[in-house]
């Protein structure tokens, strides 16, 4: 418990740290009138053409939901694997054939979910 | 009442001197819950200075060394003229890049722009809390290390969304989502090593898989498990460049493509804080590597009880640095020998090649552990 408190202070350490600097940056940096051309985006020294927020290709969204699933896969796969060895050794009340099954029956699932994904052709970068 | 307890070995040092000055306080106020909470607090707060010191102290060194790497890879002398050899150089930038002006570009959505580089450091921060450094010498010695380790990884992207989104600029956008995309597709095969670190060493935490590869140097897990340990090795070294967007995995920043990727608008300090993250990063993923591949903080002993008497002579916390020390000058080799990718490359590479792999080395590990075992 008293772990978590200290690791609680170091989630705002980096991020005090970054405002910090911030506030040093805009008390201490040297300061010029904030003409039109030095606060216009930085592209091709031609003014910028629309909206920079564009709108983008859909690719993007599929490869995140591609990594939700195998990130939580992963997720899931921690409390087992932490307890491979043990369960394998016959330590523990569950039984290694089912163990090994049941993994084996989970992966199939996932890879069965990537081959699909190759298939359709999601994983192809344009 | 919850009384927090300290387990570093600076610790006991706190919790002795502390009494002794409470002894000082009016007796109405004194009580040992209290100088419990203050021994703890104390302690905390040596730990984010020690922390502190580790992190920022070691970006000057890292930059230095990175534009001496490159310099000699390229056979050039790199920066020579101020303090011995340019010593002083990267504290002159570092000083230069406090007075510089900070300013967000017109249309930029200034909350997000200040807001990103905040999020960018708190990852590093908290992978170093979790990394053992010694015997005994950790800040936060949690059970479940690893998971934590990859969860606040994600923050790392987060940061750099934001930044490339609010700057307003299209190079920014283009290369922040670049990254995204490829930090996540290659956050995948890294907490798949990691699993695979957990299944052959049977524990989450990183001080017990320190432990666990003591011994000889045949007892690191990058070679305790013959072929399979390195081929992870190997992968976890491809995976972590590819994590903190080095080069080659650098298209997120590819200044021939797109100036300066993700941090394009940014300037002065903020800029420094995106530089300072890519160089903790830095040294968090070798020092993840080392604790989880290469022994850790334990001497590279081998067997031989004269030598090994020596090895384990000197502290572990010169052992640990000098092996992440070793990693990072791997990490700048390759940075400074291999060419860029391209992006579609880059996730072929990661999803139909590395994801596959990672798979296929994880059912072998537990094959391994079944047969052996």
């Amino acid at each position: 418990m008293s772990e978590y408190i200290i690791l609680s202070i170091f989630l705002f350490l980096g991020a005090f740290i970054a405002a910090a600097a911030t506030i040093t940056g805009l008390l201490l940096g040297y300061r010029t009138k904030k003409t039109k051309n030095k606060m216009a985006p930085y592209e091709c020294g031609m003014e910028t053409i629309g909206n920079a927020r564009i709108q983008f290709k859909v690719g993007y969204y599929l490869f995140a939901l591609l990594f939700l699933v195998f990130d939580i896969e992963a997720l899931f796969l921690f409390p087992v694997m932490m307890n491979f060895k043990e369960i394998m050794a016959g330590h523990t009340a569950l039984s290694p054939t089912i163990v090994i099954v049941d993994l084996v029956i989970f992966i199939a699932i996932l890879v069965s979910g990537l081959a699909y994904a190759w298939k359709k052709g999601i994983l192809k970068w344009e | 009442m919850f009384v927090p307890s300290i387990t570093n070995p600076i610790g006991d040092f706190v919790r002795d001197i502390v009494p002794r000055l409470a002894e000082y306080l009016p007796a109405s106020i004194q009580s040992d819950t209290l100088n419990s909470i203050v021994a703890f607090l104390v302690n905390a707060l040596i730990c984010v200075i020690a922390v502190c010191a580790v992190n920022i102290g070691s970006a000057p060194i890292l930059i230095y060394m990175e534009r001496k790497v490159c310099a000699h890879v390229q056979c050039r002398l790199g920066p020579m003229r101020l303090g011995w050899h340019g010593t002083i150089q990267t504290i002159a930038d570092v000083l230069k890049m406090l007075f510089k002006e900070v300013y967000a570009p017109s249309g930029a959505d200034k909350l997000m722009f200040y807001l990103a580089p905040l999020i960018v450091l708190i990852a590093p921060f908290i992978v170093c809390a979790l990394i053992p450094f010694g015997r005994n010498l950790v800040v936060a010695d949690v059970s479940m290390g690893i998971p934590l380790i990859i969860a606040v990884n994600g923050f790392g992207v987060l940061g750099i969304l934001l930044g490339g989104w609010s700057s307003n600029n299209k190079y920014s956008l283009l290369g922040a989502l670049r990254s995204g995309a490829q930090m996540i597709s290659y956050e995948i095969s890294f907490a798949m090593i990691l699993l695979f670190v957990v299944m052959i060493s049977g524990s989450t935490n990183l001080m017990s898989i320190t432990m666990g590869q003591e011994g000889t140097i045949l007892d690191w897990w990058i070679f305790k498990i013959p072929v399979l340990g390195f081929i992870a090795f190997i992968l976890f070294f491809i995976s972590s460049t590819a994590e903190m967007n080095r080069a080659p995995f650098d298209i997120a920043e590819a200044e021939q493509e797109l100036t300066g990727g993700y941090h394009t608008e940014y300037n002065g300090t903020p800029f420094a804080m995106f530089y300072l993250a890519e160089y903790i990063a830095l040294v968090t993923n070798s020092a993840l590597a080392v604790t989880c591949f290469l022994g850790g903080f334990l001497p590279p002993c081998i067997g031989i009880a004269a030598v090994d008497n020596y090895l384990n002579m000197v502290p572990g916390v010169i052992w640990f640095f000098a092996k992440v020390y070793f990693m990072i000058w791997c990490y700048m080799m390759v940075r400074w020998t291999f060419v860029r990718p391209r992006v579609d490359q880059l996730m072929d590479f990661e999803w139909k090649f590395l994801l596959p792999v990672n798979l296929v080395l994880l059912v072998a590990g537990a094959a391994y552990i079944v047969v052996f075992n």
